[in-house]
């Protein structure tokens, strides 16, 4: 449904998006995950057709987002990452300005507003103006306002970011549906929780695609293992085995240590270690590698690469 | 009728009615800069304060004050005791305009020899002063003539010679202000719709709400003229504003046809709208919009004809001056409210107008692009 062929996009000084590759299927919901600068909001853009690409190919349906713009964008909802309503217009004429401006039929306008209100539990503030509505309000209005159009790719740039978790459901709520009646969705967020959700995730660092495949195949390809443990004195039990072969990643989450490592052998050393250190840590544990394992540890390898490359 | 249009024109009449406070700013701006302008932009003189220092204290030099003071133009307002007081009430400002009658003044008219009076003027203010120049002149002519005559017993009339009879076309009474409303309305049209629809689409841009509109089928056009009809409309009411309070308040005659009015404003609509959207397409914030939008109006003002004549410019800028849409406007509605000509007579500035608004327009249009920088 959506294809880019090495896509670049640069701007003045910086490379966005560099030599970025990827299909999307019709009827998927693909992730777009990375930290910020990443290249996330660029690559959506370039597929929204808001941008053009520097360098690369990118198809939405088949048609180039560059030469037949104007045709699919019938076909594509863009929600951009800042709120791009109209502040001083009220809830419904949002919605039915955009309908206007892609000439949706009038007839089936109301239902249609009703139906996307209904879902978006947004019925009661229907003359509300735009401004005044809660974050996570303007959230949804802005994916019922995309849906005006009923196009058939959805485009969410970071749509829950700074959304409180019951609207964040909701608005997941929201985006199941959409997926449901068969629209291709593609999604970037920072959230790892919301990547599961996802058919396919792809994993964006600096620019550039570093990871491209279905959150249980990322998981099952990680070739380390992970462990937990807790302690009183968490911080100190990091640090205690910070120098020690094979531990690929060490972190705390208040009393949780959480240890990635590349042999499940590594485990007697760890704790060999702490008793000398005299540093309690109970229940040590293998546990379910988690998505956050898997870029955690790509990122750290590609600065690694990073770093070995400017020494 | 297309209907992106019509949406983008409501959306746009939305957006003004909803912000009480630029909406008043359309309405109430013309009325405040056509009475502040209207009033204040005259060089008319009447009354000028004057001081005199009348060293003689005769018949005949209050004679002399009275036909002054009796002509409007000067008012005898300050008697100084001698000529230093005089010189500094000038440099204070406080006088513009200073006679000094030397003490023997009746003594010489007496015997038929020539009686000098000196008359300083504040030449700070060429206008003025040029125009007390030549009243302080022709008052003194005629105060000559009146002696001459009582002297000799005769009236001078008919002794015959030349009398050239001026006749003051379109402004008979050569008000100042016949003169600069009509060129006001072109003022302040340039002025608000510049500055309106500067704002417009960099709006979109700080907003953030361009980036929903350019993944829309909305064309580049479409979008600019949908965003530019309320501003007509806006500007037409403006305009009738403006020649119903130059009739009322400063009865400007407006003697060509209302309709030929409305056009060639439409056409000059054209031009300053055009390039209020070509701003829009330039700034990067509405604060730039308006920075540019004063760049352009200011120096297009003085280039245009407004306050100095174009004749009296030099060579370069009167061929400055014909890249400003507001000259050609100027010489439009002076000939139709002052003169009440017809399209013949104002042709040539109706078609450059209708140039330069194209031109704009397109030249907007065509840097709108509608993808994110």
């Amino acid at each position: 449904m959506i294809s880019l062929a090495h896509l670049t996009k640069t701007f003045a000084e910086t490379i966005a998006v560099n030599d970025v590759s990827f299909d999307v299927g019709a009827g998927e919901i693909f992730g777009l995950i990375g930290p910020d600068g990443a290249g996330k909001t660029t690559t959506l853009r370039v597929i929204s057709t808001a941008m053009a690409p520097t360098h690369g190919r990118v198809t939405v349906d088949g048609r180039d987002v560059v030469r037949e713009a104007e045709t699919i964008k019938q076909e594509i909802g863009y929600m951009p990452q800042r709120f791009a309503l109209y502040p001083d217009l009220t809830v419904v004429e949002n919605m039915n300005f955009f309908a206007d401006i892609f000439g949706s039929p009038p007839s089936e306008r109301a239902a249609l507003i009703d139906k996307l209100l209904g879902f978006a539990r947004l019925e009661p503030f229907r003359t509300r103006y735009a401004k005044n509505l809660s974050g996570g309000m303007q959230k949804k209005l802005a994916l019922a306002t995309t849906l005006m159009h009923q196009p058939r790719v959805l485009l969410l740039d970071e749509p829950t970011t700074g959304v409180d978790p019951v609207s964040r459901r909701e608005f997941w709520d929201l985006v199941t549906n959409v997926h449901l009646d068969g629209v291709t969705i593609v999604v970037s967020t920072p959230y790892l929780d919301e990547a599961e959700r996802c058919t396919r995730v792809a994993l964006m660092h600096r620019g550039k695609l570093i990871a491209n495949d279905a959150p249980n195949h990322l998981r099952a390809q990680l070739g380390a293992f992970v462990f937990e443990g807790h302690s009183a004195q968490a911080r100190a039990a990091e640090q205690a085995i910070q120098t020690l072969p094979g531990l690929l990643n060490v972190n705390t989450y208040g009393d949780v240590i959480r240890i990635i490592a590349d042999d499940a052998a590594r485990i007697p050393a760890i704790e060999k270690e702490w008793h000398t250190r005299n540093v309690a840590v109970q229940h040590l544990q293998p546990v379910a590698p988690r998505l956050e394992d898997v870029f955690v540890l790509a990122i750290e390898k590609l600065q690694a690469e990073h770093h070995a490359a400017q020494a | 009728m297309n209907s992106r249009l019509i949406a983008i024109t409501r959306k746009e009449i939305i957006h003004i009615w909803r912000d009480p406070r630029t909406l008043a700013v359309m309405f109430l701006i013309p009325i405040v800069q056509l009475v502040l302008l209207g009033l204040s932009a005259t060089s008319d003189i009447r009354h000028l304060n004057t001081g005199v220092y009348d060293a003689d204290h005769t018949a005949a030099s209050r004679a002399l004050m009275e036909a002054y003071r009796a002509s409007d133009y000067f008012a005898l307002n300050h008697f100084a005791s001698n000529e230093q007081e005089l010189g500094e009430l000038l440099d204070r400002g406080d006088i513009r305009a200073a006679m000094i009658i030397p003490a023997g003044y009746a003594d010489k008219l007496a015997r038929g020899e020539t009686a000098q009076v000196a008359f300083l003027l504040d030449g700070s203010d060429p206008a003025v002063a040029g125009t007390a120049y030549a009243a302080a002149q022709s008052v003194g002519q005629a105060q000559r003539t009146r002696i001459i005559q009582q002297k000799l017993g005769v009236d001078v009339t008919r002794l015959g010679g030349i009398e050239i009879r001026p006749r003051v076309w379109y402004n008979p009474e050569l008000k100042s202000s016949n003169y600069m409303i009509p060129a006001l309305i072109g003022l302040i049209l340039q002025f608000l719709t510049i500055l309106f629809t500067a704002q417009t689409i960099v709006r979109e841009r700080e907003q953030g709400t361009i980036e929903q509109l350019v993944v829309t089928p909305i064309r580049s056009w479409e979008l600019i003229v949908g965003k530019l009809i309320p501003y007509i409309g806006i500007a037409f009411f403006n305009l009738a504003e403006i020649l119903v309070l130059g009739v009322l308040l400063f009865g400007v005659p407006i003697r060509g046809s209302l309709g030929l009015l409305a056009a060639t404003s439409f056409l000059f609509l054209l031009t300053t709208l055009g390039l209020g959207i070509f701003i829009s397409t330039v700034a990067r914030s509405q604060q730039e919009a308006m920075l540019i939008t004063f760049m352009i109006n200011l120096p297009g003002i003085f280039l245009s004809g407004f306050f100095f004549p174009i004749e009296a410019m030099p060579p370069a800028l009167q061929f400055l001056s014909y890249l400003i849409p507001l000259r050609y406007m100027l010489i439009i509605l002076r000939g139709i409210v002052l003169k009440g000509v017809g399209l013949e007579p104002i042709l040539s500035p109706v078609v450059a107008l209708a140039i330069f608004g194209s031109l704009i327009l397109i030249g907007a249009s065509l840097r709108f692009r509608k993808t994110l920088e």
